[in-house]
């Protein structure tokens, strides 16, 4: 008898494989999209308006088109002539792509130049005189809701004022109610700054259409490169299938890249109108100036507590700040897309949401940075009211939780929001974060720290967060389904290509996919190459964000791989002349149930499709299948940091940080930490110094490096990781998303550590980031320090 | 002889000075006739090919495009390519050849310190200049070593180990446990 295939030598489930794709990026040789040269290319440079709100009184074109090596010089009005100038967005809104009348935001893309290379295109920029008549600027909600406010979106009949949308959620009066029969309300009002995802890679794009052929192919910083393709065909009436976008190598994403922006678009058409291959490449100022930003929300949260320590209501007021146009890139039915995923760990019988979304004159595009859309103002909002409350009611923080959090034996659990919750071990959890910080000593050591003048403190943040858009009943974008897919075909020597319709950027699916294959048929990893990112040869997916690679497009490769075993067992009955029944899998090979020695490895099947298939049987070893989640993946996590706070400063530093994770059964270990990681230090990030603001005259504060400050080797504090595994009952091998909870869950830990840390001084809340003032300012002026934008007085 | 974009131009303007510069890349003697404003980086990029250095910031921030100029570390995004006549650059391409890994490289590899590899060859050029001038370097000394340099993707930690990983492979020391996993490595117990 052969001896059985260890799934672990064969790179399957579990194995700590080494990366694939880090064989050409530990070299240099990856191909991001600014490596791309084609024959005859150009170069286009984005003009953008200095200024946050003003008319357009002019444009005046004529000193670029005089410098040699321009080839083009696009505005507004070109664009307008072609039906062009304005593109619908992912939220049924539009979006300005050059501008016409007004511009509305600084950064905003006024005009481009295309040149023979880009020094020329930024000189032809500089040449470009525009007259601006400046009109009042917006850049706080308190300012745009106000009666008299000029009307930011005076291009769109019916627009009387800068409200976007109104939308709730939940049992108004049954919550009301709840809040009636509470022996405690605690409440809290805080904001969530505006933040870029920044990957280090900025956007750009390739456009290339050919005349003779009339197709246009279009390289592109996407996540979502089938999304894109519709998207094109439907902006600019070219016929799908004569569009090939592809994505290549992605220097980081985080949701940034998963809009559709002016750039691309007039990359397109100057590439149709010249016949010539044109490339945009963003400069970092306009990437974090103009592109997908994330949060900018307000909330103003309620909590009905009993004395003992259960909640028996919750209300969340939200306001969020969309910018100059609603084109948040999020895919659910949700208008505020999943901020009431908020409270879904604990067990709460009643809450309400009512969200406002208002225009400002601040960069458009709200994007789900890191996250399910909105799940991390969510999970923020949760935590920080949670910490609040506790303190309201004199109680322990880990005590607070554990009261409330959803038992082992509550699943399903229908959450107070509506949501279905289905598998997890919240208190469990919990307890293995506080037995790693050593909870109970560390309390002691608070105490002993404050009789000398130091200041300790420690922050917890539970959460559950629903990751792996979506189902197709709750989730689309722009009526697409959000399912994914997943094409498998072995060859005749038993190798195989997997190509899928997520997009890897730095996720590692090249390693993953190929351990997924080995776990359903023993293929060994190394026999599996793993495409993605060519809407030509890839099968339709919606790409790569929200966690939703493995909990999706994972599972639609789990599925073809079944596919692929079932046609697989008709080939070795027919190799073993018995019948299917006769057979039994185990890893990697069919065997005959009363001769076990008897058997057909998956190779020997492989190489019998193609040479040896019996009659009536279609030739070849390959599946595709689609793959509609029947409900998101609900990781769950337990996240605590310790601090210190100089009193002197209101500096702090990170004393130890401990994640416990459980996101099912994880693919690759190694993979999973360093996405935990990862998301531990955007935690931090934005807990201590990245956050994008404005001035009262709408000028971009953290338009650079300089300014948007983001945390290096030196800041960063270690990682302490442990795991807990409650595998999903409904995703094909147990995985649930991960890659950005502890982005989610991570802020709040380490900003409740800072305010358990000055918690008699009886500061309920600084905004984040903690800057080191804003600390002293809690510390010495004992009141609550507020991060939003200034409203203009005069 | 290069200019920048050198295909593209397909009636360059007379009135672009240029200048004639002679820069030893990776050991190879390159001539090159270039406008005097172009960037050591888009020269490198795009007019030696040269792609494994990457532009990330454009304000010497982001250290995407660090390279050794005669062997310390430099963002070659705030240099003009004319500063670097006479002298020596070496690049992410130049630190081994094609078939063979440096120590640096499969430290990186090893204990999975990328994932999008957009920062790696800057991180790792600024990893080389540490080790070539100091060996035996602390976690703090890497960390210092590499506060140049910005990664959104991995927290730090494993590019931290791969660092000192590589450290005491070129010291000729015996590895020390890895962190990140090998084919057979296995998975974690589980609770």
């Amino acid at each position: 008898m052969t001896q059985a295939l260890d799934e672990l030598k064969i790179g399957g489930l579990g194995a700590s494989r080494k990366r694939v794709e880090d064989n050409r990026f530990i070299r240099g040789k990856g191909t991001y999209i600014d490596d791309i040269v084609l024959p005859g290319m150009l170069h286009m440079e984005i003009l953008r308006s200095p200024v946050a709100h003003a008319r357009i009184r002019s444009i005046d074109t004529s000193k670029a088109w005089e410098i040699p090596g321009v080839r083009l010089v696009l505005t507004g009005e070109m664009l307008a002539s072609r039906n062009l100038a304005w593109m619908p967005t992912l939220s049924y809104d539009t979006q300005a792509v050059l501008a016409t009348d007004k511009v509305r935001f600084q950064g905003q893309e006024v005009a481009a130049v295309i040149a023979d290379d880009p020094y020329i295109a930024k000189d032809a920029c500089e040449a470009i005189v525009v007259d601006y008549e400046p009109l009042p600027v917006i850049v706080n909600p308190t300012q745009a809701l106000a009666e008299d406010a000029p009307v930011i979106r005076d291009d769109k009949e019916n627009q009387h004022d800068n409200v976007v949308f109104e939308w709730q959620v939940g049992d108004k009066e049954a919550t009301d109610r709840a809040f009636e029969q509470a022996d405690v309300i605690s409440t809290l009002d805080l904001h969530y700054p505006r933040s870029h995802p920044s990957p280090i890679e900025c956007c750009g794009s390739i456009a290339d259409f050919n005349r003779a052929t009339q197709k246009l192919t279009v390289y592109l910083t996407t996540q979502a490169p089938h999304i894109i393709r519709a998207a094109v065909a439907l902006v600019a009436e070219l016929p799908e299938h004569m569009i090939r976008i592809i994505a290549p190598d992605i220097g980081g994403g985080f949701g940034n890249k998963v809009p559709v922006y002016p750039g691309y678009v007039v990359s397109i058409l100057a590439s149709i109108l010249l016949e010539r291959p044109v490339k945009w490449i963003e400069d970092k100022t306009g990437n974090l100036i103009s592109t997908g930003f994330g949060r900018d929300i307000y909330l103003h949260g309620e909590m009905a507590l009993r004395k003992d320590g259960k909640i028996l209501a919750v209300r969340m007021h939200t306001t969020s700040d969309h910018g100059a146009f609603y084109s948040d890139a999020q895919p659910s039915k949700f208008r505020i897309g999943l901020l009431h995923s908020a409270f879904s760990c604990y067990d709460i019988p009643v809450a309400y949401l009512h969200n406002r979304g208002v225009y400002t004159n601040k960069a458009p595009g709200g994007v789900a940075y890191r996250c399910s859309f909105r799940v991390t103002e969510a999970m923020y909002f949760q935590e920080r009211m949670m910490h609040a409350a506790a303190n309201d009611l004199g109680m322990d923080q880990a005590e607070f939780r554990r009261i409330n959090l959803v038992r082992d034996d509550d699943f399903p659990h229908r959450t107070a929001f509506g949501f279905l919750t289905d598998s997890g071990q919240y208190v469990k959890c919990l307890d293995k974060a506080l037995e790693a910080i050593g909870y109970e000593d560390f309390l002691k050591q608070k105490e002993e720290a404050k009789k000398q003048g130091r200041l300790l403190g420690i922050g917890i943040s539970t959460m559950t967060e629903p990751l792996g858009a979506g189902n197709s009943r709750e989730f689309d974008i722009l009526g697409i389904k959000m399912f994914d897919s997943a094409e498998l075909r072995v060859h005749i020597t038993g190798r195989a290509l997997l190509r899928t319709g997520a997009k890897t950027q730095g996720q590692g699916h090249e390693t993953t996919w190929a351990q997924i294959v080995a776990h359903e048929l023993g293929i060994p990893a190394e026999d599996v190459v793993v495409e993605e990112g060519d809407t030509d040869t890839a099968p339709f997916g919606m790409g790569t964000y929200a966690s939703r690679s493995t909990p999706v497009a994972g599972a639609a490769v789990a599925m073809a791989a079944r596919k692929v075993r079932a046609k697989a067992r008709k080939l070795a009955a027919h190799l073993l002349e018995v019948s299917e029944e006769d057979l039994e899998w185990e890893l990697g090979r069919f065997y005959v149930r009363s001769a076990p020695e008897r058997g057909v490895s998956i190779q020997e099947a492989a190489a019998a499709a193609y040479s040896n298939m019996p009659d009536g049987l279609e030739p070849g070893l390959e599946a595709v299948a689609y793959y509609d989640p029947p409900n998101m993946t609900w990781p769950f996590a337990a996240y605590v940091v310790t601090v210190e706070v100089d009193p002197k400063t209101g500096v702090w530093d990170v004393l130890r940080v401990v994640a416990v994770d459980d996101c099912g059964v994880r693919i690759n270990p190694m993979i999973v930490e360093g996405q935990i990681m990862g998301g531990l230090t955007e935690a931090f990030a934005k807990a201590s110094m990245q956050y994008i603001t404005f001035d009262a005259e709408g000028n971009c504060i953290g338009s650079n490096y300089m300014d948007y400050l983001l945390p290096t080797a030196w800041e960063t504090p270690g990682f302490e990781l442990h795991e807990v595994v409650t595998p999903s009952p409904h995703h094909p091998f147990g995985a649930k998303g991960v890659g950005e909870c502890a982005t989610v869950g991570g802020p709040a830990a380490f900003v409740n550590a800072v305010l358990d840390a000055i918690k008699d001084t009886g500061v309920r809340n600084i905004d984040m980031p903690l800057l080191p003032h804003r600390v002293y300012e809690a510390l010495t002026e004992r009141h609550d320090v507020s991060g939003a934008p200034p409203v203009r007085m005069d | 002889m290069t200019s920048l974009f050198e295909e593209i131009h397909e009636a360059p303007p007379a009135d672009v000075p240029t200048r004639r510069v002679t820069i030893t890349v990776n050991g190879q003697r390159r001539t090159v006739e270039i406008e005097p404003r172009l960037l050591l980086a888009h020269l490198l990029r795009h007019g030696l090919r040269l792609t494994g250095t990457h532009t990330g910031c454009d304000t010497s921030n982001c250290g995407a495009c660090t390279v050794l100029f005669d062997g310390e570390p430099i963002k070659s995004c705030t240099m003009l390519a004319v500063q670097a006549d006479g002298h020596e650059v070496t690049t992410v391409e130049g630190l081994a050849g094609p078939s063979e890994l440096h120590p640096i490289q499969e430290g990186f590899r090893d204990e999975h310190g990328l994932q999008c590899g957009f920062c790696t060859p800057g991180m790792m050029m600024a990893a080389k200049a540490l080790l070539d001038r100091n060996p035996d370097p602390t976690e703090e000394e890497v960390r210092w070593a590499l506060s140049g340099n910005l990664c959104r993707c991995t927290g730090y930690q494993n590019i931290v180990k791969a660092v000192l990983a590589a450290a005491r492979k070129m010291r000729g020391d015996a590895p020390a446990e890895s962190s990140g996993g090998t084919e057979s490595s296995g998975g974690r117990e589980s609770s």
